[in-house]
């Protein structure tokens, strides 16, 4: 075993850049309360030198976006034989990319809001007018456009009006060759943390999202007091069990570890959707991990230590 | 404010925005918020991407050791003044050599007409704190510098734009813009102008023009707020006479050493009217009590002992080869249907895009290929400039600055199959809300 710091992973070059740098700050001052070793590297293209030489007793990957969640940095972590805490790179992958993680979703048996992937190319073998038409045909409207991978809502556009979706596509597909066009199901948008420790898998307390001008964007995300949270959400109670028992399911079929977050929304029948898996969960100062954490009665550094001795534990 | 776990309780809930002081907050800070595009600034700032978006003088180029010895010797000779409060309206000394460092300019000043500010960004906040009320009109070019914008909304002052052809600000639209205004009952406080190599459309004024302008806004009864930042660095060596050089009524006039000698130190200032003046220091001395008497006296000491012209000159050199990389490039690689500005002085050149295409949106892609801009939406109150951007040359070396347009170019032309792909050339869609900016916007 390692003797070294504790290393947490951060910034990266993903549009999650800052989110991320933001993450792993708040991460570390919560580790050094605990007098813990821990340094905050900023990811490039120095990674693996600056691992080789400062011999971490664990890594704490918290790099949002691509590189960061879609598996490959858990994979050069993996290659260096170093503990780490979070989801395999398998794992990652798996619940990065939206369409995969609804399929995985859907067969274990969660609600999934009707969804068509759309490669770019799709665009170009086909009149992209009649691609657009037919897609709402299918999923109808208000719809939701985003980009295959990523989080932060970056790209993402409700679409109330087929005259707004050339505009959307464009929008997500910004972030990437792939959007997604989904079926957009009104009501109560929650956020639900999951924490794995060697008592098993548990929801933290169900937090409601409610954005002024009714979408979680980016703004929305990281302005402080743009958003009204409600901890736990003012839902009734077998439908809180409801949103728990999902992202809990939602974490184990997508084989994610240690921390998860489940993005859901309760439709006003109280039918629970599953929208998102997040394995880097933001752990910003208007994050919903770290309030549901405290909602909980629990101290996020005593989590995350608890987390990286397990970490080191499996090696 | 409610308990310390900043939770309101709610029945068996806890209810919280995250900010306990939400309700206590001025109007006026109303737009300072997270963005998806200031996020993207974070990127922007990596080495591995080219970022042809912010201003940031290439101070690389300064006499470091020299700077270093100067710092060192004041603080060691004279730290009992350097180290110590000073005067409202700033270090007489500097204020007597910003009398020289005016004079390429033309203009005529006392050293009492002079207010010393942390960087004529501080100057700017000053006039609008002491000439505008809430409702207030301020007529600016199309588009502007981006942090002017940010200092009239903070004093929520209505911004107007007017707009700007080759030549700089159009007198004839200026004037009757100012009409239209008080037509509608508003008034007009100031006319804000950057003539010289213009931030963000890289035009400059003739010398006509500034006659012009002039007349309008001396018949009109408005104060012309002139910011200069950039007058000195003509790339031919011709340095724009200054409006201010022609009117001491009627202009204030803001400078800056952050072009010149170093942005870090935060040395600007104004040049107004006496009775203007009188209130700046007083405005001054409540935001700030005094400037940074070591940063004065760091820059009286090198316009003193060193040869600042000739830097200058590196400066002018250095950002003409910069100036020539960003443009022969454009040249090289944009599509067809792009067309910029070729400034003559000063940091910026102006693009506008192909149909369709929308620079805000296409922003992304832009930082995913290493590549950073300004979208032109940021320099506008208004939501114009959704397919215009801001490229910077001052910062990056020739061969980056070259690499930085090809992978722009790429992306533009990606962006243009996307537009033709869906249709969105003739998008009205584009009027995007104003960005607010970010040190890297500058």
């Amino acid at each position: 075993m390692q003797s070294g710091p504790i290393i947490i992973l951060s910034g990266g070059l993903s549009p999650e850049r800052d989110v991320s740098l933001r993450s792993g700050r708040r991460v570390a001052d919560a580790l050094r309360r605990r007098d813990l070793d821990v340094e905050v590297l900023d990811v490039d293209g120095s990674l693996i030198d600056h691992l080789g030489d400062r011999e971490p007793s664990c890594v704490i990957p918290l790099v949002h976006g691509a590189a960061g969640e879609d598996g490959a940095l858990h994979e050069v972590v993996s290659a260096l034989n170093l503990p780490y805490v979070g989801s395999d790179a398998a794992a990652c992958r798996q619940a990065f990319d939206k369409p995969t993680a609804n399929r995985v979703a859907e067969q274990a048996g969660f609600c999934v809001p009707r969804f068509i992937v759309l490669p770019h190319s799709a665009f170009r073998e086909q009149d992209a007018r009649e691609v657009l038409t037919a897609s709402v045909a299918q999923i109808g409207l208000p719809l939701i456009v985003k980009p295959s991978q990523g989080g932060s809502s970056l790209g993402v556009s409700v679409v109330r009006d087929e005259r707004d979706l050339p505009a959307a596509m464009v929008s997500a597909f910004a972030y990437g060759d792939t959007a997604i066009m989904q079926s957009f199901v009104e009501g109560t948008e929650v956020a639900v943390a999951v924490l794995e420790t060697s008592e098993g898998v548990r929801a933290l307390p169900v937090v409601e999202i409610r954005a002024d001008g009714g979408i979680y964007d980016y703004h929305a995300r990281y302005t402080a007091g743009s958003t009204e949270f409600a901890v736990p959400a003012h839902l009734p109670t077998e439908t809180l069990a409801a949103c728990e028992r999902t992202a809990v399911g939602i974490h184990q079929a997508l084989g994610l570890r240690d921390w998860s977050r489940s993005d859901l929304i309760v439709d006003h029948e109280g039918q629970v959707w599953f929208l998102e898996a997040n394995i880097s969960p933001g752990m910003t100062e208007t994050s919903t991990y770290p309030q549901a954490v405290h909602a909980a009665g629990l101290h996020m550094g005593d989590i995350v230590a608890d987390l990286v001795k397990h970490a080191i534990a499996r090696g | 404010m409610t308990s310390d776990n900043r939770y309101e309780t709610a029945g068996a809930s806890a209810t919280t925005r995250l900010d306990p002081w939400l309700d206590h907050y001025a109007q006026r800070t109303r737009g300072l918020s997270s963005s998806a595009v200031r996020a993207l600034f974070a990127v922007a700032s990596r080495p591995e991407v080219v970022s042809l978006a912010g201003g940031m003088p290439f101070v690389s180029a300064l006499p470091m050791d020299a700077l270093a010895e100067t710092t060192a010797r004041l603080i060691r000779e004279r730290g009992n003044v350097a180290l110590q409060y000073g005067s409202g309206q700033g270090d007489p000394a500097l204020r007597e050599q910003i009398i020289e460092v005016l004079a390429p300019v033309g203009v005529e000043s006392h050293p009492d007409d002079i207010i010393v500010t942390a960087g004529s960004q501080m100057a700017l906040d000053l006039v609008v704190r002491v000439f505008c009320d809430p409702g207030d009109v301020v007529l600016v070019e199309a588009p502007t510098y981006i942090t002017a914008l940010s200092v009239f909304s903070s004093y929520q002052c209505q911004v107007i734009h007017v707009p700007m052809d080759e030549h700089g600000l159009d007198p004839q639209a200026l004037r009757e813009t100012i009409h239209q205004v008080r037509a509608e009952g508003k008034r007009v406080k100031l006319v804000y102008s950057i003539p010289s190599f213009q931030n963000p459309g890289g035009v400059t004024q003739t010398p006509a023009r500034r006659s012009e302008i002039l007349e309008v806004v001396t018949s009109e009864d408005v104060l012309l707020l002139e910011d200069d930042p950039y007058g000195l660095l003509s790339f031919d060596g011709t340095i724009p006479r200054a409006i201010r050089a022609d009117d001491s009524q009627a202009v204030i006039y803001l400078g800056t050493f952050s072009k010149t000698i170093a942005a870090g130190l935060r040395v600007g200032w104004a040049v107004a009217p006496h009775g203007v003046r009188e209130k700046l220091v007083l405005a001054n001395e409540t935001a700030m009590l005094c400037p940074s008497n070591l940063t004065q006296m760091i820059i009286t000491d090198y316009l003193s002992t060193s040869p600042w012209l000739d830097q200058v000159k590196i400066f002018r050199e250095l950002y003409r080869e910069r100036r020539d990389a960003l443009i022969e490039s454009l040249a090289r690689y944009m599509p067809v249907g792009t067309t910029w500005t070729v400034p003559t002085g000063g940091f910026y050149s102006w693009v506008d895009l192909p149909a369709g295409v929308d620079s805000t949106a296409m922003l992304p892609r832009a930082v995913s290929a290493r590549v950073a801009y300004v979208p032109g939406t940021g320099f506008f109150a208004d939501g114009q400039g959704g397919h215009s951007l801001r490229l910077s040359y001052c910062y990056p070396e020739p061969d980056r600055i070259v690499e930085g347009v090809r992978r722009l170019a790429e992306v533009v032309s990606a962006e243009v199959s996307m537009a033709e792909l869906f249709g969105t050339t003739n998008d009205a869609r584009s009027r995007r809300l104003p960005i607010a900016p970010t040190s890297d916007m500058a």
